[in-house]
């Protein structure tokens, strides 16, 4: 018996076809009710992955998904139909990068709202609309009544992702997945949606995962951050212990890369080399061909995973040596 | 403990044929002045002219030689524009563009200015052609621009930039990751010997470990061969890092310059001030509690009157809705300039002086 929201373990995700590619592997991790975590990585880490396959959206004919997700005590690997559809929105519910993409351009921003409204909770037109129109209220749009007659392409650009929030909390998920929201915004813009999503998580009470690869995002946001690695969890911890008190090499070349408090012209403290392929399941380090530290023990198997405290985690040999210089 | 003498640098060596300096020093590399492009939106069943996009309105600006002068603004600001403007890929409806003391259009051709002025943009898949190998993509414009030795000239270049020539000379760009494809870019860029290399979002689309990695390689460059940069991104710690002064534009316009230094500390547009704010925060004892602004920026189609500014400002007064104010230094002669009636003791604005900014 558990009291997590979500109980990933030992996910692996893998994609077959013309080119095999171990997205996921051997992932665990958790999420209590009422939490916000951010899921940290770079492209190709698995972290998009991870969101879709906790919403089933994988194409099933190409993925092998290992292991087991239990979202609010459901079992979600073995969901299908109805159940699925059901889980899909009133259990668990998305929003995406691009929300220019993500809405139907021929219906307005109402009606798309009020559909999923009385899809689930079988309830007529006019409640629908009306709970379209609050939502729209919480995700502070100005004018809402006007604007739920709008369609998309007469919103801009943080209105739209606005919309897509007030779409993805009309039936009150208790998770929420937040794929990128705020990356193609700018940065005035972006700073009132993270905090629209601080206050909307409050205000209802769900859990929250953000993937992002900012981590000044992750810090707005978040209260604990999972960094990940090559379809790994290389480290995990409060948000407050990643900031202050990286252990993983990978995650202390983020914070630098990140340039917040580079000296100007000073040379910047860069990981060499680039992400590895995924084309095998990693059975050693995936980070030690880039790793400063790294040394024969790191290449030969898969690091053991140090648990400081109950729920923070490092996948690393060195997570206890005192920190290395720079 | 022994005291080291301070190293000085060596030298910077340009690149080689690069364009003699006329103008000598003190000259600015590049001089715009009142740059204006505008473009018509075009509509209905005779596509007749609907309204005009003031892409870039009035922007005045100068490079000197040897510096980074950074560029930042939010989407439909003019930032592209501008650079576009600056290499000659997009003509411009009025203004001049002064590139080493000659004349676009008058004294300097096109082709004399492309010589001089490269560019770097952010996708790098889609400036590359697909069906050229990089090696031939590299050589390209020095082969049409009749310089010596264009192959030889472009695998000393993709040895510079990190691209071992005998791996990746024969390759294609879809077989290389985005990080290394950013580097044939800056190679191809550096091939036509130029002075001043305009690097348009150059490293926001990759991810944050190869950017510090193409960061470091831009700055060898820049000492090595002596170039001047104008760097472009909407990240403001990465134009921190690089610049030595910094360009901020909104709608169409120039709002604020200074060094960077200058403008980090106290920022002199409520603008520039709202945007650094925007920032996320670091530190999560100390998180961000109010949005600067409200809303999204507005549509550079009919920009408000006035100061473009006051439809999202705090400090917005009436004379902020009728009067366009003017870029000027903040003290007599100084580096610092700002276009905010706030600063302009005369101009009206019951604020003005107030310094209410800080």
């Amino acid at each position: 018996m558990t009291t997590n929201l979500v109980d990933i373990r030992n996910l692996s995700v893998r994609f077959t076809g013309a080119r095999t590619v171990h997205a996921i592997n051997d992932l665990t991790l958790t999420l209590q009710q009422g939490e916000t975590l951010a899921l940290l990585g770079e492209s190709g880490s698995g972290k998009s992955v991870t969101l879709k396959t906790l919403l089933r959206l994988l194409p099933p004919k190409r993925t092998q998904i290992d292991g087991a997700i239990e979202v609010n005590g459901t079992d979600v690997l073995t969901l299908s139909g109805r159940k699925l559809q059901a889980y899909r929105g009133e259990e668990v519910s998305m929003v995406f990068q691009e929300p220019g993409l993500a809405l139907d351009p021929v219906y307005t921003v109402g009606d798309q709202i009020a559909e999923a409204v009385m899809r689930h909770k079988r309830i007529s037109k006019v409640e629908a609309i009306s709970t379209a129109l609050d939502m729209l209220r919480r995700v502070r749009i100005p004018s809402p009544e006007r604007r739920l007659k709008n369609y998309p392409h007469e919103l801009s650009g943080g209105m739209l992702q606005r919309v897509m929030i007030a779409l993805a909390l009309a039936c009150r998920p208790r998770l929420l997945l937040a794929d990128e929201p705020t990356t193609a915004l700018d940065a005035t813009v972006q700073i009132q949606i993270l905090l629209l999503l601080r206050d909307l998580q409050k205000e209802f009470g769900m859990g929250v995962i953000f993937v992002t690869h900012d981590i000044g995002v992750a810090v707005e946001v978040s209260e604990r951050i999972a960094v990940m690695y090559a379809g790994q969890i290389v480290e995990e911890g409060t948000t407050r212990e990643i900031i202050k008190d990286p252990r993983h090499p990978y995650t202390r070349g983020l914070l630098a890369a990140n340039l917040h408090d580079a000296a100007r012209g000073a040379r910047l403290n860069a990981i060499p080399g680039a992400p590895p392929a995924l084309e095998t399941r990693p059975d050693a380090c995936s980070f030690a061909p880039r790793c400063p530290l790294a040394e024969d023990r790191c290449r030969a198997a898969l690091p053991p995973v140090h648990v400081p405290n109950a729920r923070r985690r490092v996948a690393c040999i060195h997570a206890n040596a005192p920190l290395a210089v720079g | 403990m022994s005291v080291t003498e301070p190293q000085t640098p060596p030298l910077p060596t340009p690149l080689a044929d690069s364009a003699p300096d006329k103008g000598g020093p003190a000259q600015p590399l590049l001089i715009v002045r009142d740059l204006q492009k505008y473009f018509p939106v075009r509509g209905g069943i005779l596509g007749g002219k609907k309204a005009v996009v003031q892409a870039v309105d009035g922007v005045s600006f100068e490079v000197r030689k040897g510096e980074t002068l950074g560029i930042v603004g939010e989407s439909g600001c003019g930032k592209s524009t501008t650079a576009r403007l600056l290499i000659g890929l997009l003509e411009k409806d009025s203004g001049e563009i002064i590139y080493d003391g000659q004349d676009l259009g008058g004294a300097l051709s096109l082709r004399d200015l492309r010589r001089g002025v490269q560019m770097v943009f952010q996708d790098s898949y889609a400036s590359l052609n697909p069906r050229l190998t990089i090696e031939d993509s590299i050589a390209f414009g020095a082969r049409i621009q009749g310089l010596s030795d264009p192959v030889g000239r472009a695998r000393k270049l993709m040895d510079r930039v990190g691209l071992a020539p005998d791996r990746f000379a024969q390759r294609y760009p879809h077989e290389v990751s985005g990080g290394q494809r950013q580097r044939i870019n800056i190679a191809r860029a550096l091939a036509m010997s130029p002075r001043l290399v305009v690097l348009d979002e150059a490293v926001s689309a990759l991810d944050k470990s190869v950017e510090a990695q193409v960061l470091n390689l831009l700055a060898d460059l820049r000492r090595e061969f002596g170039l001047t940069y104008i760097f472009i991104s909407h990240d403001l710690n990465v134009v921190r890092y690089i610049s030595d002064r910094i360009l901020v534009m909104y709608l169409g316009e120039v709002v604020e310059i200074a060094p960077v230094d200058d403008i980090w500390s106290s920022q002199a547009h409520p603008y520039t001030k709202s945007l650094f704010s925007a920032m996320p925060s670091m530190d999560p004892d100390n998180r961000t509690k109010e949005p600067p602004l409200a809303g999204d920026p507005p549509n550079p189609i009919n920009p408000p009157p006035g100061c473009r500014f006051h439809t999202r400002c705090r400090f917005v007064d009436s004379v902020c809705k009728t009067k366009v104010p003017a870029l000027r230094p903040l003290t007599a002669g100084g580096q610092h300039m700002a276009a905010c009636h706030l600063h302009d003791l005369g101009s009206g604005h019951k604020l003005a002086g107030k310094d209410v900014l800080s």
